[in-house]
């Protein structure tokens, strides 16, 4: 099969690449455009290791092939915030320690991401809905759901 | 018996008035994590890095006639394709606890013992023409008796034996040992509860694969492997032993490693392959496992044991002694012996009283993945017999669950406490656990409410049960069972350097990797609190295995003790020449000096003459000839420490007696509520309470962290996780989809922590260990608590996991029989 060309917008950067048809999405962003902040844990788009927002919307980076990322806007971890400028959902994964191993951490991340931007007002229920999209073997879930509560609250500036 | 107890050690004691020990900081680590850029072990490359891909056994058991790799070696893109005969011509076998060792490759020679075994490895320019050139290598196997059931292994010969070498039989090792007056304590008994008991083979199952990236100079005859594993100093230079080479030639730099709860303590295997395949390839060589190449042939499922057990009582329902015949399933190799029984042997008789003890081991290997390590090593299992067994035997004397508890716990002023098998129990208050546990639970309310659904028609349950957690162990857990260990290793040290540079930066290297629990943090406060520094300016690196300290690593809730002890020694070198060095800038003598606040100042005088850490620091290392001519002023602020574990014993020549092997005990009580609903078989929580006595904390919010983690762990073990072997050895359940890890969903929304600190009397400020605790509770509890609900229906627990259909299946004959 021929290889295609691949334009992409990362984080707000543009990239084009030429890339075999069957590339993973997964493999394109980590080890093409080496954003290795998205990692991939099932390669069977159960853990959730892997999501990437693709035009808003969490995907599993694993289950789709870097062609289908032509013409798309993405967001990663990367782009979330810097260790000295963080997005208010990092701030307080850290302030609430809601993280161990910190490889599930990404995909968790923006999950809580694509949550508060849809819906700032989420209680605990959407909150923990949509953590279950993701697995974690470290935390048992709790400080992360109080993260992302901790999330909402920052994101809604403080208001309750 | 007498025993010895070596005196204490500790520089440091515990305190009230510590400023960053016992502080929830944030922690050190996840600044890099939470932006995308901690660098786990694919997430690093080299300059023309090739990629790895290994095919793997279809077959449990079957002898390997022929392979062709012609077509392989044919596809564009493809470098080398090694076969099990290739490769054992540069491979040795792998390093193994075991005595006699039983043989395991890399890739496999001659046999193929378990689904998944590697067969042949292929390096590719890519992974996925990787993957395409192991489709089309020819294997020709010659099917083999397959050994799937434990018990039917013992008596299982020929053919069916998996390493005939080491005789006729697939029992890796059978033991019976004997603690104290067994046979008189059952003789005397006036109630023996018998329980036939199940556990499942589970598996820690991180999100991060085992991986390596090896480089081979063929300039230096060098390999340099990063890997996510974690014995890189310990046990590093076996790694050169398997790869035919000194090990002056091979530098393991550990990565991060994406959650490890023991998979990736040693991940052997996956490192010689890529330094195997990147000699052969003449390439960098990359190997990553995917999922199914993890939980078909990783190191870490997790024990697997058939129990007869047997529990002695007196009259008054004082238990005396607990025996039984356990059959474990170990696969296909014997990667650690039985350490994992010599483990369980360090809490065998829990937090009680027990006058003796008996285990007759029986090991067997069968036609499947080795059995590694996961977070509890055996003892986890051994926490849940013994409280299945006082289960059984509140059951039987109609006695109540906390009351008969209280009757046979271990009383605060017995410590230090030497149970039947000799381990020492440091300290604890278990009366304060339990007493808090139902506070905090509200335990009598909940037992009101459970009568009241219980009129409704529900079915509630409560659990309760006290549990230990081991922590910080001897090697010698490893070959205690064994009467000819081969190699009776005794030391199990953690190491640190630490220097400070000229802006008083202080630096620390250490030899225990990161695996998802917070080495920087803790060493970090450590040395905060030792040097009176703010935590912003200390630096916490990992050092390769060519700096050589000697260390262990993160296991057997080791590390934050052994770290904190070797942080200790050397933040006390470095303290004495800090104020040496400052003594003699201040014209003071340094015993007048202490330091506070980042800078040395005149004890009780804190409006006094001071010279910050940065002032102390540019002194030594720059005007060496301001100094008196004396070795304690020479140029540089740097430190060594290795600490070795502070309070242990060798086992008798008889092993009668272990020795103290696993000292600094936890202890915790957990108690969840759960419903179940008897139609479907699902179980939900609608409480979960656990108090811990951890010793003193480092941190409090990352042990809490610790102890709900775990608990979701036992919580998957009590419930949902089960590697599933068909008979014939295939694993039916090898991805995420079919193997059920707990989500978010499957835990109770909060699990309610408490804690009570019994300091150790011989750890830096009376830590104990706190990594395991949470999978070591669970379990039993859970178990405890659903055969509570289903008390209406008298449906007995004897086997995990506890799902839908397995209810379901005792619900219905439950019902069968009450109706019959």
């Amino acid at each position: 099969m021929q290889n295609e060309k691949v334009t992409v917008t990362v984080n707000g950067t543009r990239y084009e690449r030429v890339v075999e048809p069957r590339r993973l999405a997964s493999d394109f962003i980590r080890h093409d455009l080496f954003l290795t902040g998205t990692h991939v844990g099932c390669e069977h788009g159960t853990c959730g290791c892997c999501n990437i927002l693709l035009n808003g919307e969490t995907v599993r980076s694993c289950l789709l092939f870097a062609v289908q990322l032509d013409g798309a806007e993405v967001r990663t971890i990367e782009g979330l915030g810097t260790i000295d400028e963080m997005h208010p959902v990092q701030e307080a994964f850290m302030e609430n320690q809601g993280l161990q191993c910190g490889f599930c951490t990404p995909g968790m991340l923006l999950s809580a991401v694509e949550l508060l931007e849809n819906n700032p007002d989420a209680n605990l229920d959407d909150i923990r809905s949509a953590v279950s999209s993701n697995l974690c073997r470290c935390t048992g879930y709790q400080s992360i759901v109080e993260s992302v509560v901790a999330a909402a609250e920052k994101m809604r500036g403080g208001e309750r | 018996m007498k025993h010895y107890i070596p005196p204490s050690k500790r520089r440091a004691p515990p305190a009230d008035n510590l400023r960053w020990i016992g502080k929830s900081m944030n922690r050190v680590e996840d600044p890099r994590l939470l932006t995308g850029y901690g660098k786990f072990a694919d997430d690093i490359d080299v300059p023309n890095m090739a990629h790895a891909a290994v095919l793997r056994s279809p077959y449990a058991h079957a002898r390997i006639v022929s392979v062709d790799k012609r077509a392989a070696q044919a596809l564009p893109g493809v470098i080398v394709v090694m076969s099990g005969a290739d490769m054992a011509e540069v491979t040795e076998a792998l390093p193994s606890f075991a005595s006699p060792p039983v043989v395991q490759r890399c890739v496999a020679h001659h046999r193929v013992r378990h689904v998944g075994e590697a067969v042949c490895a292929v390096v590719a320019e890519n992974r996925y023409i990787a993957e395409d050139a192991c489709d089309l290598i020819e294997v020709e196997y010659e099917e083999l008796p397959v050994v799937v059931d434990p018990e039917a292994a013992i008596t299982m010969t020929g053919d069916a034996v998996l390493h005939p070498d080491r005789g006729d039989t697939n029992v890796g090792l059978a033991r019976k040992l004997d603690f104290g007056p067994v046979e008189a304590d059952f003789a005397a008994a006036s109630l023996i509860v018998k329980r036939h008991l199940r556990w499942p083979r589970g598996g820690g199952q991180p999100l991060e694969t085992a991986g390596a990236l090896a480089t081979f100079d063929p300039g230096t005859g060098k390999y340099e492997i990063y890997a996510n594993t974690q014995m890189y100093t310990y046990i590093g230079w076996t790694v050169a032993r398997a790869l035919g080479v000194p090990s002056k030639q091979v530098n393991i730099i550990p990565t991060l490693s994406g959650g490890s709860f023991g998979a990736k303590v040693f991940t052997h295997k996956i490192i010689v392959l890529a330094a195997a395949l990147a000699r052969a390839s003449g390439r960098p060589v990359k190997f990553l496992e995917d999922r199914i190449d993890d939980t078909t042939s990783c190191d870490s499922h997790g024990s697997d044991r058939i129990y007869d057990a047997e529990l002695a009582l007196q009259s008054d329902g004082t238990m005396t002694s607990l025996r039984f015949r356990v059959v474990d399933d170990y696969g296909a190799y014997f990667q650690y012996g039985v350490g994992h029984h010599g483990n369980a042997m360090a809490q065998a008789t829990g937090p009680y009283r027990l006058n003796s003890f008996g285990i007759d081991l029986i090991a067997v290997l069968t036609n499947k993945c080795q059995i590694g390590a996961y977070r509890g090593f055996g003892s986890e299992v051994t926490n849940w017999v013994m409280e299945r067994m006082v289960d059984a035997a509140v059951d039987e004397l109609g006695a109540d669950p906390v009351e008969f508890r209280r009757q046979n716990l271990i009383q605060p002023d017995q410590f230090p406490y030497i149970i039947p098998t000799g381990n020492c129990y440091d300290s604890g208050n278990y009366q304060a656990v339990l007493e808090k546990a139902l506070e905090m639970s509200d335990y009598y309310g909940w037992r009101k409410k459970q009568a009241e659904a219980s009129k409704e028609g529900r079915y509630v349950g409560i659990g309760i049960t006290t549990c230990q957690e081991r922590s910080v162990y001897n090697s010698t857990e490893w070959w205690m069972f064994n009467l000819e260990p081969g190699f009776n290793l005794s030391s199990t040290p953690e190491s640190v350097a630490m220097s400070m540079d000229p802006t008083g930066t202080l630096f620390i290297t250490l030899y225990a990797p990161f695996t998802g629990n917070s080495p920087e943090t803790v060493a970090t406060q450590v040395a905060a609190e030792q040097l009176q520094m703010d935590p912003a300016d200390i630096v916490v690196n990992y050092g390769n295995s060519d700096g050589c300290l000697a260390s262990v690593g993160p296991s057997g809730s080791r590390v934050t003790v052994m770290t904190a002890g070797a942080v200790v020694g050397a933040a006390t070198q470095l303290r004495e020449k800090l104020l040496r060095v400052a003594g003699h800038m201040m014209s003071r003598d340094p015993q007048e000096l202490e330091l506070r606040d980042g800078r040395v100042g005149v004890k009780d005088d804190s409006g006094g003459e001071e010279r910050t850490l940065e002032e102390v620091a540019t002194f030594v290392h720059y005007f060496r000839l301001s100094m008196p001519d004396d070795p304690a002023f020479d140029s540089g602020l740097d430190a060594i420490c290795v600490y070795d574990h502070p309070f242990t014993t060798l086992p008798s020549e008889d092993r009668s007696d272990l020795g103290i092997f696993y000292p600094f005990m936890g202890h915790m009580v957990h108690i969840p509520v759960v419903e179940v609903d008897i139609e479907t078989g699902e179980v939900h929580f609608l409480d979960y309470t656990a108090v811990h006595d951890c010793g003193t904390m480092v941190n409090p919010k990352s042990v809490d962290g610790q102890i709900r983690g775990g608990t979701v762990n036992g919580i998957g073990t009590a419930l949902y996780e089960h590697f599933h072997y068909d008979e014939n050895g295939q694993l039916v359940n090898a991805t995420f989809a079919d193997y059920l890890l707990p989500g978010v969903m499957e835990g109770p929304v909060e699990i309610r922590v408490g804690h009570v600190e019994t300091p150790s009397p011989y750890t830096e400020y009376g830590i104990k260990g706190a990594g395991e605790g949470g999978r070591m509770g669970a379990p039993s509890a859970v178990t405890q608590a659903v055969e509570d609900a289903l008390r209406p229906l008298g449906v007995k627990i004897d086997e995990l996991p506890i799902t839908p259909n397995r209810l379901r299946a005792l619900i219905r004959k439950a019902e069968e029989s009450g109706s019959g």
